[in-house]
């Protein structure tokens, strides 16, 4: 066990180091980055004296191995559009993001759970459609539209919930509908199939035979089965998740990192750019890492592999 | 000689193909779907015949014009017209060109990277496996969106670099499956007897292992298109992909947010289209999955 967790760090720091030379070179080598901070019709003088300053005219491997010294001592930079030190912004929306990833993915599970669970009892019944064109649709919508949709009915129409912003409880109800609901289609068929097989097994039929309640041989027993493989499922959603925020963020003016992310593309702000691709990538290492391991836990097969 | 031992089994073969299509036009689903499918391509192909107008041309006497089923709608305009007074039914028309376009262009570039990837790792393991499976989780952990969004913004926006950007992003499916499904094939005996006629390496992995695992790589196809064009709108709905005045779908709906709260069906038609269409591709291709493995049936 220790040598299969030991390995996959070792896989995800590689990863973690892969990610962060492409964020770095990727927005470096696309454009003059001083060119884009002296901003249009600037002087040659001034984008000399920018270059100069910012350490731009050194070698790029240079400057890429002191971004990345500088951003593990947690020295982040200055963001160009904001003018302020980009780990305390990026640390002020973070908490917005995960709270919105969070509260969707309990939302897909919410939804999927019961209507998968239901789905493999009743399979091929009236239930069973129903839980497959929910999934249909959520797989079919895009999720901007989806909420739109939302915005018309339930802020428009019902006015019952703000349109945009991130100061209440409320402002989130409509961004965890409009990203949970993109989650819950992977979740439902993968909770459908293996409550199926699961029913299907020996031990399910040991449990009926003694006499069980019906209640009790699905929750406790198949349905305990069934969801091992949702737990690696949700924390590779979540990294889904965290990159559909940028749209659902930003359609909402939900103050977090996707919106952040989603400002500093429009305003070229380099640094924030960089920062928020290496954190969003660096949580979703980390998510399947952790995923990894909690796999082989519950599955010492794979720990060999 | 060799070349009559290796066509040999080439007959029985011939009926499995029949086999299989009898069982496509078995699934009601599938077939539904695919018709689906051919109709948004007949769509796009005659966009010039069936559009009532040019989809570019703004006509300031006739702007906001509400569908036929509205009052004040008219048959001059049967979808209406948008705020610059272009023909609804006509931009819609055109806009499924380009996601078309998107989905079959993004898949042709990034279905070439990943499988070649895909069959280069399982067919010689070891290293290169190593060195693919890196690759794959380093990408897998960039989200598409963001790098898209990132790249596009720097190098700026035009079908064209919506296009290659996603088809360099979405390379990751087509390598695992087409690396999964090359690993178990290159075991099978057509493979060794290949081997020992003394095949290439090349003509064995282009010959003897891409046709037997090409069904895979069409059911990957179909989920990366309806992934790639839901991608393209949603990079022209935050404005980051393609441009004015192009009809794409993302876009159109971009362009009637400040007129959601008066005319709603600006957003819902577009929204609709990219929905029936995702809806016909995805039911396409899980058909198509279901053929080609039944016990894998979800």
């Amino acid at each position: 066990m220790l040598g299969f967790i030991l390995k996959r760090l070792g896989l995800a720091l590689l990863v973690a180091l892969a990610v962060s030379a492409i964020a770095f070179f990727l927005l470096r080598l696309s454009g003059d980055v001083a060119v884009a901070i002296a901003g249009e019709g600037a002087r040659q003088a001034d984008i000399d004296l920018i270059r100069e300053t910012y350490g731009l005219n050194r070698p790029i491997v240079v400057q890429y191995l002191d971004w990345l010294w500088r951003t593990l001592s947690g020295d982040l930079g200055t963001s160009i559009y904001f003018k302020t030190d980009v780990a305390s912004l990026v640390m002020a929306k973070l908490p917005v993001t995960l709270i919105l990833g969070l509260t969707s993915l309990v939302f897909a599970l919410l939804i999927s759970i019961p209507l998968g669970v239901l789905a493999a009892i009743y399979a091929n019944s009236w239930i069973d459609r129903v839980a497959l064109g929910i999934a249909v649709v959520g797989q079919a919508m895009p999720n901007f539209f989806f909420a739109l949709i939302l915005v018309m009915l339930f802020s428009i129409t019902l006015r019952w919930l703000p349109v945009s912003g991130s100061d209440s409880w409320l402002h989130y109800v409509m961004p965890t509908v409009a990203l949970g609901y993109y989650a819950a289609p992977a979740f439902m068929r993968l909770i459908r199939a293996g409550m199926i097989e699961v029913l299907s097994a020996d031990y399910i039929r040991t449990a009926r035979a003694k006499g069980l309640p019906p209640g009790k041989v699905v929750f406790k027993h198949a349905l305990r089965n069934a969801v091992v493989p949702v737990v690696a499922l949700a924390a590779v959603q979540l990294g889904f998740l965290l990159g559909g925020s940028v749209v659902i963020e930003t359609i909402f003016a939900l103050d977090g990192l996707g919106y952040l992310a989603y400002q500093s593309i429009t305003y070229k702000d380099f640094p924030v750019m960089q920062v928020v691709v290496l954190l969003l990538s660096v949580v979703y290492v980390l998510l399947t890492l952790a995923a990894d391991i909690a796999n082989a836990w519950l599955d010492p097969r794979i720990r060999v592999a | 000689m060799s070349e009559t031992a290796l066509s040999a089994p080439d007959a029985p073969e011939l009926s499995e193909t029949r086999k299989l299509l009898r069982r496509m036009l078995g699934q009601k689903a599938f077939v539904f779907g695919v018709g689906l499918l051919l109709l948004f391509i007949a769509i796009a192909l005659l966009a010039p015949v069936l559009a009532p107008h040019d989809p570019y041309l703004q006509n300031l006497t006739a702007r906001n014009v509400p569908p036929f089923w509205y009052e004040k709608g008219n048959w001059a305009h049967p979808l209406g017209t948008d705020p610059l007074g272009r023909d609804y039914l006509s931009r819609l028309l055109y806009g499924a060109r380009i996601s078309l376009l998107i989905g079959i262009s993004v898949v042709i570039i990034s279905g070439l990277i990943g499988t070649t990837m895909g069959l280069l790792a399982g067919y010689f393991g070891g290293r290169i496996d190593m060195l693919m499976t890196f690759l794959v989780t380093t990408r897998l952990s960039m989200p598409v969106i963001l790098v898209a969004l990132a790249v596009v913004a720097i190098v700026g926006s035009s079908l064209w670099i919506v296009i290659l950007v996603l088809g360099l992003l979405k390379w990751d499916r087509f390598a695992v499956v087409m690396r999964s499904a090359t690993q178990q094939v290159r075991s099978l005996d057509y493979v060794a007897a290949a081997q020992a006629a003394g095949a290439s390496t090349t003509r064995i992995i282009l010959g003897e292992v891409l046709p037997n695992i090409a069904p895979h790589l069409i059911v990957v196809a179909t989920l990366e298109a309806a992934s790639a064009i839901l991608l393209e709108a949603a990079l022209s709905f935050l404005g980051l992909g393609v441009q004015p005045p192009l009809p794409s779908w993302g876009l159109m709906i971009s362009e009637a947010k400040a007129y959601m709260f008066f005319s709603f069906w600006l957003i819902a038609l577009p929204g609709t289209a990219l929905a029936v269409l995702i809806f016909a591709i995805n039911l396409a291709g899980d058909g198509l999955r279901d053929v080609i493995s039944p016990e894998g049936r979800t």
